[in-house]
């Protein structure tokens, strides 16, 4: 029998309604037992948790891993590690791989890597257009077959009769069909958030009715489908307002936001000279953008913080903000900057913080885990709510270095992730 | 009350004039009159940058701009290089940033920049240690334009402030417009804007103008009337119907410049697309200051490079 009991920590679980002072202990890759006092064998091995947070393991719903075919720019196995180095027990990675996951024999390879890799669990998000080309259905139940958790393009998907059938055809097999919402006519090659910061500093804008068009396009679908839909990113107060209307009507949506969206704005970008760290899609958004999705996070609109973590290559992004790419890697941020932007600057407690990053995940994709039941994958992220951090891109795991956020100080970090019982990360110090 | 001229100009680079002071706006106007005389004199040349490197580097292309930036500086003894788009190492995938360190290696003191992408100048400026000056870059801002603009009006009316300037066309994809805004709100000038509202970027009293959606109302007691070049290039078909429309109802014709001021004077950066804009009968009438503009080019470029030397000398000084 392989044990480990977490010993006096904060245990904050808001799938069972838990915040209380508790021990957890682990057995054989399961939670055993959580309990006040719990007793082991002197050889049990004991992790003391005194001061500290401990949540059931945390979800990433959106990463980039990369691999295969873009190892330049990240490895499952790098993504890995940044994942567990993050505070994150799981990782849902994205198909704009080459080749695409977009059928079986992908699927089944990036879920091999992540074996062999063995430090967080990784699952899969398969295209929903066959090459991510906008135009055929790709091979999504053999895609679930192979493991994947859900669909979804990384891109738009333009064809507003695909993503019906799509939402249709997926109801078979259980899977939700995530939405990268955005109308790339109205997009219109913008590089920012569209409004007077763009018209200052002027860099072509996108408006946020680009992202709002298919998010009413997309909620209208899953209206006419029964289909389950999951809105990838929302940034826009627009959007919120269309999922909160969505979700009281009844339909089966869910949303995440990323961590940049709410610490960043677009006044932001127009301080750094464009540095192209700054250009990720959806684009940085006015701060009262910012606020409205401050408040969905409050008011429970949104389901999940997803660390749309996108590696790029130092190459690529050292060209010129128009050319470059979009995108800022975000799995060894995403937890800092909630803890120090949402629960310091008190948007929400730490109870909605865990539940955006463990049950609200795990419920949107259908997960294994985001719970500390007994009988639950003996996955734990324990955080530690006073840790002073900088973020220094030098000492990610990532393969790369793409954030707007190097050099800043943030308060409260992750510092023990445990994957399957195991201790797969420890910060040091 | 008119702006004080500043003493110097206190920076290594121009890449905008959003970041300049209106004082340092008034010395370049200033500086560029007293250079304005090294034109009229039988020997046209000054040699207050001689040993000076200048590189060119046109990554968009450029006649005007390019040979007034050429003439400007020629006529302070500066060594020139040209590179331009089709000849250079930019197109086989180099990044600016490295195009930029290797030019440093040839220790110019100078570089004048043109390039397509919004922010290149900005981003060379930090990493290499010769004056960047930008000379248009994408849709964001076009400095010396602005500048040789003000000086035309300046020239003209005597002063910048309590003009009624109005700039007609495409706004949203033009540097011009935005830089004469920026230029002209720092010198009190008034400014409108007139073009349908396609033309006209989301967010635009940032700009500081008032903005009109037909050219007649936004006319009346003009003193300046500055008509952008309609960029075909540039334009999705869907940005407006068609030239023959737009000269329908945005063109600057005789009747529609009669509703101006009587003193009205008529601007246009360059190059005209005649019976699209502007009709000739204005472009090539009494009240067009546009071949004005042409010749102030030079002696705002030349200012800059003077000025951005330190002012070596004095700077009508011909030894």
């Amino acid at each position: 029998m392989r044990r480990l009991l977490i010993r006096n920590g904060r245990v904050v679980d808001p799938s069972q309604g838990l915040d209380q002072g508790m021990d957890v202990l682990l057995e054989d890759g399961k939670v055993a037992r959580i309990g006040e006092r719990i007793r082991v064998k002197a050889e049990t091995p004991v992790l003391d948790a005194a001061k500290l947070v401990v949540a059931p393991g945390f979800i990433d719903l959106n990463a980039h891993l990369c691999e295969p075919g873009y190892e330049h720019r990240e490895t499952i196995a790098s993504g890995c590690r940044a994942a567990v180095a993050g505070g994150f027990t799981a990782v849902c990675c994205c198909a704009d791989t080459k080749p695409v996951n977009d059928e079986p024999s992908v699927t089944a390879f990036i879920l091999e890597r992540a074996r062999d890799a063995a430090l967080a669990r990784v699952y899969p998000v398969g295209a929903v257009s066959h090459g991510l080309a906008g135009t055929e259905l790709a091979e999504i139940g053999e895609m679930v077959r192979a493991g994947a958790v859900a669909v979804g393009d990384p891109g738009p998907v333009a064809n507003a009769l695909l993503m019906r059938r799509a939402l249709e055809y997926a109801r078979s097999f259980g899977i939700p069909v995530a939405s990268h919402a955005e109308n790339v006519s109205l997009s219109d090659g913008g590089l920012m958030h569209e409004g007077v910061v763009s018209t200052r500093i002027g860099l072509r804008g996108m408006p946020a009715a680009a992202e709002e068009v298919v998010v009413a396009r997309d909620l209208m679908l899953a209206r006419l489908t029964s289909g389950r839909l999951h809105l990838r990113h929302l940034s826009t107060a627009g959007s919120l307002e269309l999922v909160r209307a969505a979700k009281a009507e009844g339909l089966a949506v869910t949303c995440e936001v990323a961590p940049h969206h709410f610490s960043l704005t677009d006044e932001d970008l127009a301080g750094a000279t464009y540095n192209s760290d700054w250009k990720v899609n959806p684009p940085l958004r006015s701060a009262d953008h910012l606020e409205a999705v401050k408040q969905a996070l409050y008011d429970g609109t949104v389901d999940a913080i997803a660390s749309d973590h996108t590696p790029q290559h130092r190459d690529d992004k050292e060209l010129d903000f128009s050319e470059a790419p979009s995108g800022a890697v975000g799995l060894e941020t995403a937890v800092s900057l909630a803890v120090d932007r949402l629960v310091h600057g008190k948007v929400i407690g730490i109870g909605r913080l865990v539940r955006l990053f463990s049950i609200g995940p795990a419920q949107a994709f259908g997960l294994p885990g985001g719970t500390l039941r007994p009988g639950s994958p003996a996955d734990v992220t324990i955080l530690d709510l006073r840790r002073r951090v900088t973020v220094d891109p030098k000492s990610f795991r990532s393969r790369s270095r793409n954030t707007p956020f190097a050099g800043i100080k943030l308060r409260g970090a992750p510092v023990v992730t445990i994957v399957g019982g195991r201790i797969a990360w420890r910060a040091e110090g | 009350m008119p702006v004080e001229s500043a003493s110097e100009l206190k920076r290594k680079d121009v890449v905008g004039i959003a970041p300049l002071e209106p004082a340092e706006i008034q010395l370049i106007l200033d500086t560029a009159e007293e250079l304005l005389e090294v034109a009229r004199r039988p020997i046209k040349k000054v040699p207050v940058l001689r040993g000076a490197t200048v590189v060119n580097l046109f990554m968009e292309p450029s006649t005007r701009t390019r040979f007034s930036f050429e003439m400007a500086e020629k006529r302070l003894s500066a060594d020139t290089l040209n590179f331009s788009a089709s000849t250079s190492s930019v197109s086989k995938g180099e990044t600016l940033v490295d195009t930029a360190r290797n030019l440093m290696a040839m220790a110019p003191d100078y570089i004048v920049i043109r390039h397509p992408n919004v922010g290149a100048p900005h981003r060379l400026a930090e990493v290499v240690p010769a004056s960047i000056i930008n000379a248009g870059d994408g849709i964001n801002e076009h400095p010396t334009q602005a500048l040789l603009d003000a000086f035309t009006m300046r020239q003209h009316f005597g002063r910048l402030e309590g003009l009624n300037v109005v700039i007609a066309g495409d706004i949203r994809h033009s540097r011009v417009a935005r830089s004469n805004a920026f230029l002209l709100n720092k010198m009190g000038a008034s400014l409108r804007f007139a073009a349908p509202a396609s033309l006209l970027p989301a967010g635009v009293e940032e700009l500081g103008a008032e903005t009109f959606l037909r050219l007649e109302p936004a006319l009346e007691g003009a003193d300046v009337v500055m008509m952008l070049r309609i960029q075909r290039e540039r334009q999705a078909a869907v940005n407006f119907p068609s030239a023959r429309e737009y000269y329908d109802f945005f063109a600057l014709t005789e009747e529609r410049l009669a509703l101006a001021a009587p003193h009205a004077v008529v601007m246009h950066p360059g190059p005209m697309n005649r019976g699209v804009e502007i009709d000739s009968a204005v472009a090539d009438g009494a009240r067009s200051l546009i071949l004005d503009q042409v010749t102030n080019g030079v002696a705002i470029r030349m200012a800059i490079l003077y000025l951005l030397a330190g002012g070596r000398g004095a700077a009508t000084a011909d030894s």
